[in-house]
């Protein structure tokens, strides 16, 4: 719920900002929705119209690009400030070059120098400096935690040891307890739209919307949060005036716009480091603006796009400290600066805008990136014009993800948008409680093995009767995986419930959390890895038969089949069902825990690069990967299993239900340019067909890949010359130089589809 | 929700019995892709069935000679196959490929899933030497809307060094096809030092321009992507020296296609 905020002169000031623009109920209260649907101009041409490159860019990309070498030169982190703890006005201006620059403002006083935000965790923010030659302050020592209770502190003083138990064993790996949980997206328009001041006014009304006569506990975490919130939107403001802007008034042109959501999202990650910080659904917000100036013969094209390019520009270098172990898990430096672009309105119109067009060519007038992570919400319905765009710049590319906007829509809304890789949420009116995810597979193991973790031999999992035969039999291990997922999902939730009370409590994002209503929706956003080992291992022991082969601890530690099996990706449904069976078996375990703070329970099936690090630390599963292998991505298939085309392969992860994962389902395909057709004029409709074709069939997201393997493999070998060559993983996309070796060849294992 | 589209879709085709009882036929498939982009237009279903006539030397796939190397299947289960894929071949504008192998070697097989492919409202394609083409009556060629004609020489000397037998056949297919305005994709295999002679070409494109049934060509750089399945058969593979044309080479060929109006790749 938005407060009424009836305020005379607040509507006066606006005049100049909001002159041409139709009114509506976004004028009366905080609704950027409203006012997107009421004044934008969607576009249902061609790319034609775009302009390129100016000097002015290409010169301060250039600048960057030297900087970026550097810091990969350095190993990976340039710069740090050890010594200011960072928050939304602790650091003064700065700039890459004051001259060159359109969109201004950086995390710290330099580019790619990062920040410390030690309220997360600590010895996080410790090792991560120590990992890169840094030293913090001595003080630090001394404030940390004996003064200032962190996060991380918190969280370890109430995990069970249970918990402690499966975060060790690894069958709940990547849990936000020691870092930013991130996955909040800001309604950043909102300072654009209507400047702080009026934010700051509907803040106000919330609160004295909460003195009320029974001030309990949940009364009193809203109003000493939404007191937070003010107090993040002030310092806003004053971070603005560093750089010359005031925030407290609307924006009144596009170049105010971009520079307003620009500066309220540096806001948040100045406050937060969390794990994805999505910008949300900006550009069709600004395309009004833009489109206002090109009306009033303020802005030329080459201008509008010059604002979008120096504002990507920004979201590129966006820079958080990590250690070592972090990056093994989320590979290449990720910040998931995810973007939607395009999609449809309620009222049948497409959100298309030239703007849409504008930041898809941020990838060809500065050159491939993994950041802002672009994601296309594609539809049956967009314009043509804009899908040959999208499927041509993914071919040049591979720097693009795709959702389904028909699959979603109805869920979440037209104004909803993407928090890291593929969790939808209703902008400024929903957040996610980010959960990792739980191995799939290695619970398989524990059913097996009674709850007696393979590798350690400890008892981890519920203690139940193993399987005791030399021969799995698929009811038998049936019947043992259905309570060991109930009790994985309840150690998890618990687990969760931990960490996120915690971060609330001691590392609560005031800023991200002012740019959202009142009342908002909350998920405990919960997620699977190693989904297609557990299906073809079921599919194993139903269809050849697999024999145990035990050690000396008596532990099945490997599995010896004979026959084959069908598996997942070949749009078989003996093994597709065992799939769906598993994700809408442990959602249902899910559901059936209690929550932090009344969420919604949601699950994802998706790995980001974890899939490497889940896969070392499970043992030899029934479908014949031996231990230590890496998991296949996401909903991916196993590498090289999924043999019988790319439509297959399609169609056996378009039927995992959305309804039952609605965190999302995420797919990373891989297409040589060779197999999609002969002329760019053949693969760009080929590719929109296979688009076509997996979205209409439930498909919800797909990573697009199209290059050679000889081209990674030269890549690995001569990193220098590939600086910006761009893949995408589970999700997201990296640098493929920035990979580990060991993801480097996981990547070039996986399928290639039109490879014989 | 797909199939009940389709259905929808096929409801205003009078002319075809709602139900039409049709034989089930044995067949021989080597493999099938699900999602090929580079045989026909669209994203296609491609069934690769086994059998073939020719020898060529540059044959990428001599494990499919033989009809009973493949794998033993019937018209019934090939098209609950690819009704499996009817909605998305659809959506992504694309069809059914019979490929091989010589589809012509089955004919009874290759009328059938044809004919089953198109009541499913598919677009239907052959890939073919055509040299077998007076094994197929009208009622095959009425079920196919593409066929993509590989045209491995334009003299009998040089098509018989290629391929071991007659060219005669498949010209006559092609004329035939022309006849009945049948569209064609031509395929023209470049092999350096084999099919690189340039008065032989020319005179093919004449021949495919005079036909004006000709939609494309594509001229196909030898490749030799399946030499080791020659080793693993166990047969000398004639090539192993012979490169793969230049890029320069690749594009003069283009030309002298495109010199008598042919739409070339």
């Amino acid at each position: 719920m938005n407060m009424h905020v009836t305020s005379e002169a607040v509507e006066a000031d606006n005049s100049n900002a909001w002159r041409d623009f139709a009114a509506g109920n976004w004028t009366r209260e905080v609704a950027v929705r409203d006012f997107i649907i009421a004044n934008v101009t969607p576009y249902v041409g061609d790319a034609a119209f775009l302009a390129p490159v100016t000097g002015r860019t290409e010169a301060l990309w250039g600048k960057l690009k030297d900087l970026l070498k550097a810091e990969r030169d350095n190993g990976g982190v340039l710069d740090v400030d050890a010594s200011h703890v960072s928050s939304i006005a602790t650091h003064g201006p700065g700039y890459i070059d004051r001259e060159l620059e359109q969109v201004v403002g950086l995390q710290t006083d330099a580019p790619l120098k990062r920040a410390i935000m030690p309220f997360g965790g600590y010895r996080m923010v410790k090792s991560g400096l120590e990992a890169y030659g840094f030293k913090g302050e001595d003080y630090f020592d001394k404030v940390f935690p004996a003064i200032r209770k962190t996060h991380n502190d918190g969280v370890f003083d109430v995990y069970t040891p249970e918990a402690l138990k499966c975060r060790k064993s690894g069958i709940i790996t990547g849990l936000p307890d020691a870092y930013g949980r991130g996955r909040i997206i800001g309604d950043y328009r909102r300072v654009a739209l209507y400047g702080v001041n009026r934010l700051i006014a509907d803040k106000k009304a919330q609160a004295a919307s909460y003195e009320l006569d029974q001030i309990d506990e949940t009364v009193l975490r809203a109003r000493e949060e939404i007191a937070d919130q003010i107090r993040a939107l002030k310092e806003l403001v004053v971070m603005g005036k560093t750089y010359g802007f005031d925030l407290s008034r609307p924006a009144e042109n596009a170049r105010e716009a971009i520079q307003w959501v620009y500066l309220a999202y540096l806001g948040a990650v100045k406050e937060a480091n969390g794990a994805a910080m999505s910008i949300g659904r900006v550009s069709s917000f600004l395309d009004i603006y833009i489109a206002r100036d090109i009306a009033e013969g303020t802005l030329s094209e080459a201008e509008a796009q010059e604002l979008i390019d120096h504002f990507v520009m920004k979201l590129r270098i966006v820079r958080f400290l990590r250690t070592p172990e972090y990056d093994q898990l989320f590979s290449g430096d990720p910040t998931w600066v995810t973007e939607v672009i395009g999609g449809m309105a309620h009222d049948g119109r497409t959100l298309v805008t030239k703007s849409s067009f504008r930041f898809l060519h941020t990838l060809e007038t500065l050159g491939p990136a993994p950041e802002p992570n672009l994601t296309v919400l594609w539809s049956e319905q967009l314009p043509k014009g804009f899908k040959e765009f999208c499927a041509l710049t993914s071919i040049r590319t591979s720097s693009i993800q795709y959702e389904s906007d028909d699959l979603m829509r109805p869920y979440w809304g037209d104004d909803y948008g993407i928090a890291c890789c593929v969790s939808a949420m209703r902008i400024g009116k929903q957040m996610q409680f980010f959960g990792a995810r739980a191995n799939l597979a290695k619970t398989l193991l524990y059913a097996i093995n009674g709850g007696r973790d393979e590798i350690s031999g400890e008892q981890v999992g519920m203690t139940m009767a193993p399987v005791t035969g030399d021969v799995l039999d698929f009811e038998d291990v049936k019947a043992k995986l259905i309570p060991m997922m109930g009790w994985l999902a309840r150690v998890y939730v618990n687990a969760l419930n931990a960490i996120h009370y915690m971060h609330d409590k001691y590392m609560y994002e005031r800023l991200e959390m002012a740019l959202h209503d009142r009342d908002i929706l909350r998920t405990m956003a919960c997620g699977i890895a190693g989904l297609s080992v557990a299906a073809d291992s079921l599919s194993a022991i139903k269809y050849a038969k697999v024999k145990v082969i035990r050690d000396a601890r008596g532990l099945a530690t490997d599995f010896e089949i004979e026959g084959s099996y069908p598996a997942f990706g070949n749009n078989d449904d003996r093994v597709d069902d065992i799939a769906v069976w598993l994700t809408e078996t442990f959602m249902n375990q899910l559901r059936k825990q209690k929550t932090y703070r009344g969420s919604v329970a949601t699950q994802s099936i998706l790995t980001i690069t974890s899939n490497v690090v889940y896969g070392k630390k499970t043992g030899s599963t029934p479908d014949g990967r031996k231990a230590g292998q890496p998991f296949a991505p996401g909903a991916n298939p196993m590498h090289g299993r999924d043999v019988k085309g790319a439509m297959a392969s399609m169609a056996s992860v378009s039927k995992l239900p959305y309804a039952h994962a609605q965190d999302g389902i995420s797919y990373t395909f891989t297409i040589v340019p060779s197999a999609l057709g002969a002329t760019d004029e053949d693969r760009v409709e080929n590719l929109i067909g296979l688009l076509s074709g997996y979205f209409q069939g439930n498909g919800h997201h797909i990573n697009v890949n199209v290059f050679d393997r000889e081209t990674l493999l030269h890549a690995m070998d001569h990193p220098e010359l590939y600086p910006q060559l761009t893949i995408r993983v589970s999700g997201y996309a990296v640098n493929f130089i920035k990979l580990t070796r060991e993801q480097q060849l996981d990547v070039i294992s996986r399928t290639f589809h039109g490879l014989n | 929700m797909d199939s009940t589209n389709a259905q929808l879709r096929e409801v205003p085709q009078p002319s075809r019995p709602v139900r039409e009882v049709r034989p089930v036929v044995r067949g021989f498939v080597h493999s099938s892709e699900a999602g090929g982009a580079v045989d026909g237009p669209g994203v296609r279903f491609v069934l690769f069935v086994s059998g073939c006539p020719l020898r060529c030397q540059y044959c990428h796939n001599p494990d499919t000679w033989h009809t009973r190397q493949g794998k033993e299947t019937t018209s019934r289960e090939a098209l609950a196959e690819i009704a499996s894929y009817s909605a998305f071949l659809k959506r992504a504008h694309g069809g059914v490929t019979i490929s091989g192998g010589e589809p012509m070697v089955q004919p009874d097989f290759l009328r059938e899933v044809l004919h089953g492919s198109k009541a499913m409202g598919l677009h239907t394609a052959i890939d073919t030497s055509g040299y077998l083409g007076h094994h197929i009556g009208d009622d095959i060629l009425a079920d196919i809307d593409l066929v993509l004609l590989d045209i491995k020489a334009f003299s009998e000397a040089t098509y018989h060094e290629v391929t071991g037998v007659k060219l005669k056949p498949t010209l006559d297919f092609a004329r035939r096809l022309a006849a009945m305005g049948k569209p064609i994709w031509l395929r023209y295999v470049l092999v350096p030092g084999l099919t690189d002679k340039m008065d032989e070409i020319s005179e093919l494109a004449r021949f495919a321009a005079g036909l004006g049934n000709v939609e494309r060509v594509d001229v196909l750089p030898f490749h030799k992507m399946g030499e080791f399945k020659w080793d693993d058969c166990g047969r000398p593979y004639k090539l192993k020296d012979t490169q793969p044309p230049s890029a320069e080479l690749t594009e003069e060929v283009r030309n002298v296609f495109r010199a008598e109006g042919l739409l070339t790749h």
